[in-house]
């Protein structure tokens, strides 16, 4: 039979949804900062890539936009630090952090979980809510975002944070980093948006609604609103332990 | 009749319509909250513009520049490099202001001293190139910073704009010597530079110009300063992007209101601090 199980709490939802456009702003005012001194190229013997061909500029209307770039940049960052702030004070007192953190098992399942996205395995390792691979993608893009903070302040403020500034080995080094952090969350995103595409819409509902419809095995029996507030651990674990069930049968 | 109709669906399809209500519900707020989102930030960036840049933001960059500003006690110093790291050719970015031809051999430089009323004749100082050699010579090498994003460790010598400050009795309501320890209250907000023609000019807070490293500039790579790079006397403001560095002094003044900046008109920020 099938029934509502919760997913995602009201609080993971906002912040998800507040940081999906800053973090696109962050990226599209930061692009338009770049420009004015867009220096940086892939090489690899005879093909290179500089980052950004003018095709792209042109096409996105992004040359001389650098004031306004700026001026956007210097808002957003607030926001995005705000937000990102409060959702890993967030997940430590929710005690939801057990479920992103990675543990000693992550690292080598996250890549049999890769191995099976990529259809070279038949079977993904068992996992509650987050899969390994989905673990060390999660936390690893948060400790992204406070690299990006970190670069980005020793950017903005090189003469105010000197010590800081020497210790990732200078402004031009910050300024690398966070470019190098920009082209990962644009990756992030890219195989994140693919991956919700693959998970379906049941996947992609639960992050605006909350819920996931699951079949549960008890006949006659529907998931009370009061069961629904359980724990997200709760809720979680007694979804996977009837996926065993369906598995055994 | 409505329980009877109920009774006529099956549990599934009662389910069914249950998912469908309570996806609509929640798809809608999320939809009426992306609407919201999106005509915030078009009031942000549509509104009235404040010297090319829309108010709101203008305003956030003051807030920035309040949360960032310099104090005159415990400055944090800019990183200085060994003379050999200095670029052999200081790379040149801006010619605003420097068209004009200028007799170096001959050239003075004005300085108004503050006054509450229209500043008077006997307010202006004329000092010449020889003056600031006479007062103890500052060198810095720095790595300097454009607001474009570019960066190139230089070495700049000149007299400090402190030290020119005190020996001429400037940057005070009272015109006595700044004393930035004892006697903070008495300095002047803000300073004002001009080139001769007038034609590029900045706005410095005073603790800003009253940095260490700030300083009163004549010298490049230890040789006069070349014509492109402000010839006979620029700024170096290593606690400022490049945009605050002008270069061939004509005008420095004193206020208690924030100058014309010539890039902050434009839409940058007015504060430009590193």
């Amino acid at each position: 039979m099938k029934a509502f199980s919760k997913k995602h709490s009201l609080a993971v939802r906002w912040f998800h949804w507040i940081n999906f456009p800053v973090l696109f702003l962050m990226i599209w005012s930061g692009t338009l900062i770049y420009w004015a001194n867009g220096e940086y190229k892939l090489n690899a013997g005879l093909f290179e890539f500089k980052f950004y061909p003018d095709s792209l500029y042109k096409s996105l209307n992004i040359p001389h936009r650098l004031a306004e770039g700026m001026s956007l940049h210097f808002l957003f960052m607030w926001i995005f630090l705000l937000n990102g702030f409060l959702y890993v004070m967030f997940l430590i007192f929710s005690g939801q952090w057990r479920l992103i953190l990675p543990n000693r098992k992550s690292w080598k399942e996250a890549f049999l979980v890769l191995m099976h996205d990529l259809h070279l395995r038949k079977k993904a390792p068992e996992f509650v809510k987050y899969n390994a691979a989905q673990r060390v993608a999660y936390t690893g893009v948060v400790f992204m975002g406070v690299l990006s903070l970190v670069t980005g302040l020793i950017i903005y403020k090189p003469a105010t944070f000197p010590s800081l500034t020497s210790f990732v080995g200078g402004y031009e080094n910050a300024r690398l980093i966070h470019f190098v952090l920009t082209i990962l969350f644009i990756l992030f995103f890219v195989v994140h948006i693919v991956q919700v595409i693959i998970a379906g819409w049941n996947n992609f509902r639960a992050i605006i609604t909350g819920w996931e419809i699951t079949e549960i095995q008890t006949p006659n029996r529907e998931v009370t609103p009061k069961e629904e507030n359980l724990d997200q651990l709760n809720t979680s674990e007694k979804r996977n332990i009837t996926n065993d069930e369906d598995e055994k049968k | 009749m409505t329980k009877m109709k109920k009774n006529n669906f099956t549990e599934e399809q009662i389910f069914k319509r249950k998912v469908l209500i309570r996806t609509i519900f929640s798809f809608g707020f999320f939809f009426i909250l992306c609407i919201i989102g999106f005509k915030f930030f078009h009031a942000l960036t549509d509104a009235p513009k404040d010297r090319g840049m829309p108010i709101p933001l203008r305003q956030i960059s003051e807030v920035n520049a309040k949360i960032f500003e310099r104090s005159y006690d415990n400055p944090a110093l800019s990183k200085v490099f060994p003379k050999e790291l200095a670029a052999k050719r200081a790379r040149v970015n801006g010619m605003i202001g420097m068209r004009d031809k200028l007799d170096t051999s001959n050239y003075f430089f004005k300085v108004v001293r503050y006054s509450k009323l229209t500043p008077q004749l006997s307010d202006t100082l004329l000092i010449s190139l020889d003056d600031l050699r006479h007062l103890p010579k500052t060198e810095v090498v720095f790595n300097f910073k454009c607001i474009e994003g570019w960066s190139q460790v230089s070495w700049w010598g000149g007299v400090r704009f402190s030290d020119f400050a005190k020996k001429y009795n400037l940057g005070t309501f009272n015109n006595l010597i700044p004393d930035t320890k004892n006697h903070p209250e008495q300095l002047l907000k803000y300073v004002g530079l001009q080139t001769p023609d007038k034609k590029y000019y900045v706005g410095i807070d005073m603790p800003s110009m009253m940095h260490p490293q700030t300083i009163l500039c004549y010298e490049l790579n230890g040789k006069p300063l070349p014509m492109d790079q402000g010839s006979p006397l620029r700024l170096i403001i290593p606690v400022k992007y490049g945009i605050k560095h002008l270069k061939k002094v004509g005008t420095i003044f004193f206020s208690e209101t924030p100058p014309p900046d010539y890039w902050a008109d434009r839409g940058y920020d007015y504060f430009s601090g590193l």
